[in-house]
């Protein structure tokens, strides 16, 4: 129902879509403003960062966010659901020292000794991205299927619901809020790190920041910080949006 | 008759298997002839040759049999010890052989940690951890379990038997600014910690009086929270250059210190005010009504009787805060605010992946350190209180 026939008022003061259209046109229009940063840093010779276009570099970013935090969410979820269950019970206390430990590691210390083991490049940024994305969606499914109230649990199974019934029909959709929680923790911690990332050798929005602070071109570092924060908040208002389906889908 | 089952600790399996593929299939150490160079791999058993070698083994040797030990206080108590002490005698092991490689090569040559022996002493270490959690030990006696093998480290780097290795050896070309860079650091996350608590509290304060406060401020500090921190670096700097610019003389610039403190600001508010007003939101009002019945100022029940009680939420949100922060500080050496980020960036810049390890090694440090410190200062706290029957219990 939301988003069909929205009164243009609506559209305005909703955060998501308004995120959005300012992405869009910080992504597709940068080059047009280009005269502005002309004029606001008259010193610069490149008042524009042109090396990439900023539509490949926002592909990018959002491609290596998307692949880490999928890779996350099917590995760390099926953790999750593996030590709730009575035969992975044993393996819990490991996964939740892990997965607690790792929270307190800095993402960008993780990121930076992905390289002495990996080399420079797009892969040490994937493996250092989904590694730390795990952490959060372990703990929020783990939460998330222990909230499951035992008396649902009962009468699902009273019901004659096998396991997996129980896990795909019972379990997973009231923990569904909890896991979301999760993976948007993950997504939003992940979309910061792959900008640094560009400090190990992935092309990404930290791109024109990092060799805007190296060459001194502040054009560069506003560009790309512009788009990157954009990009964050955006993805942000999108899971406020899945949320709110989602609490109203599962009370149903 | 039913036979016993002969396993008993399946997490210690796991790790012991893990633990031994990377022993065999993974290189222990990676040896140099200099640092630009990438390295030649050590296996294991090349390290481990020699009397010293099989004696730094052999708590190893006790680890195979962990999986199948009975699940008594004997029994995980030795699985404590022997995961603790292999992964010490790893890192042992690995001192002796830089040392024993520096011999016959250049002083150029670099010995370095490699993937084996990451694998097999974070194997060590969560089989000793884990058991110290079946043993019944709460967060804190795990924490001292870790806390154990850090010291058998500590020890080991004092004596200056690890002085062979690669990072160590590039501590020793920079033991200066090493020194000045954790300093620094520490002194980033300090300076941010000032405003955020005397401008957090407050509002903390207020939010939990008023709820229109609550409803201004915290979507404000979600978004910041969003925003990445190379971008709220990089936003704050034009606007802090061009301050400066129209205040010569001021100090203000847009690199440095100034824009890092105030970004880390932006950043710990929110966990800071946020627990301040969920804290004094769980005060329970018959409390504070009892404390108002025996005669208690308004300033005597907030001073005796919320302070203590919100006490240990306002801890978990400071937590949150430190750690972060000291992660954020690692960030700001992009912008020039130095601490231990300066030598890791400058390490990834010029490829030189000891240094990257000098600054990422100790920032982790730092975290967990403060995390540890805070921890226990949340026990003891919600201890006092005796909201919780202690967290060591089971």
């Amino acid at each position: 129902m939301t988003g069909v026939g929205m009164a243009p008022r609506d559209f305005l003061t909703d955060r998501l879509m308004l995120g959005l259209v300012v992405l869009v046109a910080l992504v597709l229009g940068m080059p047009s403003l280009k005269p502005l940063f002309a004029t606001l840093f008259p010193r610069l010779d490149r008042p524009l960062y042109e090396a990439e276009s900023f539509v490949s570099l926002t592909l990018d970013h959002m491609a290596l966010v998307g692949v880490s935090s999928l890779a996350a969410i099917l590995l760390g979820g099926g953790a999750g659901i593996a030590v709730t269950r009575p035969w992975g019970r044993e393996f819990r206390g490991l996964l939740e020292t892990v997965a607690t430990m790792g929270q307190t590691f800095p993402p960008v210390a993780v990121l930076a000794l992905a390289v002495p083991v990996m080399g420079f490049g797009p892969e040490p940024a994937l493996i250092a991205l989904t590694l730390y994305a795990l952490l959060p969606v372990v703990e929020n499914t783990v939460a998330g299927l222990d909230g499951v109230p035992a008396p649902v649990l009962d009468s699902a199974r009273g019901l004659g619901m096998g396991p997996a019934e129980m896990l795909f029909r019972v379990e997973l959709p009231l923990a569904a809020p909890v896991i979301l929680a999760g993976i948007r923790t993950a997504v939003i911690i992940n979309v910061g790190t792959a900008a640094i990332a560009s400090t190990v050798g992935a092309k990404t929005l930290g791109l024109p920041i990092i060799v805007g602070l190296n060459g001194s071109n502040q054009a560069y570092v506003i560009q790309g910080a512009l788009i990157v924060a954009a990009l964050a908040v955006v993805i942000d208002a999108g899971f406020d949006r899945l949320a709110g389906w989602l609490t109203r889908w599962s009370q149903r | 008759m039913t036979s016993r089952p002969l396993l008993h600790n399946r997490v210690a399996l796991l790790m012991v298997l893990a633990a031994a593929v990377a022993a065999v299939a993974l290189p222990f150490l990676g040896f140099a002839p200099n640092r630009l160079l990438s390295g030649r791999p050590v296996p294991l058993w090349a390290a481990a040759q020699g009397f010293d070698g099989a004696i730094a083994l052999l708590p190893g040797l006790a680890l195979l049999a962990t999986p199948f030990l009975r699940p008594t206080r004997t029994g995980l108590g030795l699985t404590v010890v022997a995961g603790g002490l292999f992964t010490a005698g790893l890192v042992w092991l690995a001192g002796a052989q830089a040392a024993a490689l520096a011999q016959g090569a250049s002083a150029a040559a670099r010995t370095s940690f490699a993937s084996g022996f990451w694998v097999m002493a974070a194997a060590g270490l969560l089989t000793a951890i884990d058991a110290a959690r079946r043993l019944g030990l709460g967060a804190i006696g795990r924490m001292a379990v870790g806390g154990a093998v850090a010291a058998l480290v500590a020890l080991q780097l004092a004596s200056g038997h690890l002085d062979a290795l690669s990072i160590l050896k590039e501590y020793a070309n920079r033991r200066e600014i090493f020194a000045d860079a954790v300093l620094r650091h520490a002194m980033l996350v300090a300076a941010a910690l000032v405003p955020t608590l005397l401008i957090g509290i407050p509002l903390g304060v207020a939010a939990h009086r008023v709820q229109a406060v609550g409803r201004a401020v915290f979507p404000v500090l979600n978004v910041v929270q969003t925003v990445p921190s190379i971008a709220l670096f990089g936003l704050l700097m034009a606007p802090l250059a061009a301050l400066g610019a129209m205040l010569p003389g001021s100090g203000i610039s847009g690199v440095g210190p100034l824009p890092a403190v105030i970004a880390l600001t932006f950043y710990s508010l929110l966990p800071i005010v946020r627990n301040t007003a969920v804290g004094l939101d769980g005060v329970p009002a018959p409390v504070r009504e009892a404390a108002r019945g025996m005669g208690l100022t308004p300033g005597q029940i907030f001073l005796r009787v919320d302070l203590p009680l919100a006490l240990p939420v306002f801890l978990s949100g400071l937590r949150i805060t430190v750690v972060q922060a000291v992660g954020l500080a690692a960030v700001a050496a992009l912008i020039g605010a130095g601490g231990l980020g300066a030598i890791m960036f400058q390490g990834l810049f010029a490829n030189a992946l000891d240094l990257v390890l000098l600054g990422a090694v100790p920032v982790i440090l730092l975290a967990v350190a403060a995390d540890a410190l805070l921890s226990i200062g949340i026990a003891a706290a919600t201890h006092s209180i005796g909201v919780l029957p202690g967290r060591s219990a089971p």
